[in-house]
């Protein structure tokens, strides 16, 4: 009987919630602060912030987003986008993430997870992997919001950051990402079932039977949604239900 | 006003996260890395996130290992979170062996990587687990806690204590045992972190404030 989690995602550019395609064509939605209070009364999991765009300046928006979620969200926050350096990890720690996710910086820079995972443990260094199919049994890592090929084949890339220290794999499909079509279950399988550490399955949701197959199927340890909470396709209690009733182990929400 | 708790800073923990979800529990808490002040606490909070031998060094580093010792002489309520709480063991073998704070005997030991079925399972263990209580022994920080209550754990080590009576509740990883709780006297352990754990952690974190 898997345990997963259930993620609420929360893709955020300068002081905005926001909402896109393949990572791409973006609409603004609102303020993050009331998307993640409501999702954490709803008995959300875990909450993660992904900022794309992050450059060193709007890096401090994005410490100000989880400085204020952290007054009243108290459960696990884990925020990706633009963490370059131990000094970037602390100062989001500090101000209420339990981990960062790790892309660009990682890819250019190996040793940046060994120092994470080293200084402040396995479990806070998450892999953020966005992966694009490149053949029918291939894909292929990229950066800068999918629009970058980095020529890393996505399963070895994630064994290699796993024996450097990385305890947590947040496995993107661009091809997936906001189409409503479903997981690439091929994809998450390939990793999750490969790989010692949990992997997070995001990019696709748009219906609970989604739910069932990167689950049965893709084999995740937790599932990362956006699109179907930001515009309330789905309940986080409908989710919560369906997980139940698929004999899934999942958290009741004691309100 | 006086703290009512005092959170330990060693440089090792998600303190601010603590201290947020302590002024919710409606603490007046206070962080210090000062010997004195732990020693004489009313209620003291060993957070930690990271290794073991790290953890330890640091609490060497500011001489602050002799005052938890005797704050925890003291009788008054104490509470390891996950890191604090393995620190509270004789030792582990995380990148060890490394010894500890010593307050219950026992050893940190990494989780096994499989399940009790003997297929492999995901280490860390990182998710909301069930909290199952050991028949009532876990006193008032369990209270009105009801029975499919779920803690957020992640970790890598898990608690051993040499008698089982030290541990109050578990979780089930797989079949595997994991102790989630323990206790020895007025001193309690949690694997999981309350200060991450929703409605339920706020709610044991209200328990603990109401110890002592």
């Amino acid at each position: 009987m898997p345990n997963i989690r259930l993620i609420a995602r929360l893709d955020v550019k300068g002081p905005n919630l926001i909402k896109g395609i393949h990572l791409e064509g973006v609409r603004v939605l609102g303020d993050p602060g009331e998307y993640a209070r409501a999702y954490y009364e709803q008995g959300v999991d875990e909450l993660l912030y992904v900022d794309a765009v992050a450059s060193l300046y709007q890096r401090d928006n994005l410490v100000e987003i989880v400085r204020r979620a952290s007054e009243d969200v108290f459960v696990p926050m884990t925020v990706a986008g633009g963490v370059r350096s131990i000094g970037d990890v602390e100062e989001l720690l500090r101000v209420g993430a339990d981990k960062v996710a790790v892309n660009t910086a990682a890819v250019r820079r190996p040793a940046l997870i060994e120092e994470v995972a080293r200084r402040f443990g396995s479990q806070c260094m998450v892999l953020s992997i966005e992966a694009k199919r490149v053949a029918t049994d291939r894909w292929e890592a990229h950066v800068d919001a999918g629009r970058e090929p980095t020529g890393l084949e996505v399963l070895d890339w994630a064994k290699r950051a796993i024996d450097l220290g990385a305890g947590e794999i947040l496995l993107t499909s661009v091809d997936r990402e906001g189409t409503r079509s479903g997981f690439d279950c091929d994809l998450v399988r390939r990793v999750a079932t490969a790989v010692p550490v949990p992997v997070i399955a995001s990019g696709g949701m748009g219906s609970l039977e989604h739910l069932r197959e990167v689950v049965e199927r893709g084999r995740a340890d937790a599932v990362a949604f956006a699109d179907v909470l930001h515009y309330r396709r789905l309940s986080l209690a409908r989710i919560r239900d369906f997980a139940l009733d698929a004999g899934y182990c999942v958290r009741r929400h004691a309100a | 006003m006086r703290p009512d708790i005092t959170v330990v800073d060693y440089g090792m923990g998600n303190v601010g996260s603590v201290l947020r979800a302590l002024a919710e529990s409606g603490a007046a808490a206070e962080l210090s890395g000062d010997p004195g002040q732990i020693a004489s606490a009313v209620r003291l909070i060993l957070p930690g996130v990271g290794a073991f031998r790290d953890g330890m060094e640091e609490l060497r580093r500011r001489a602050l290992v002799e005052p938890l010792r005797s704050f925890a002489q003291s009788g008054r309520p104490f509470l390891g979170i996950c890191l604090g709480m393995q620190m509270m063991l004789s030792a582990s073998e995380e990148f060890g062996p490394v010894s500890g704070l010593g307050f219950i005997e026992g050893t940190v030991r990494a989780i096994p990587n499989q399940g009790a079925n003997g297929k492999p399972h995901k280490v860390p263990h990182v998710g909301w687990n069930r909290l199952i209580p050991r028949n009532g022994s876990a006193g008032a920080l369990l209270d009105t806690i009801g029975p499919d209550s779920a803690g957020y754990f992640v970790h890598s080590y898990a608690a051993v204590p040499d008698s089982p009576d030290h541990i109050v509740a578990d979780c089930d990883y797989d079949g595997c045992r994991i102790a989630a709780i323990i206790r020895s006297g007025a001193l309690y352990g949690c694997q999981f972190h309350p200060e991450k754990s929703g409605p339920v952690g706020l709610r044991i974190l209200r328990n603990f404030l109401s110890l002592g």
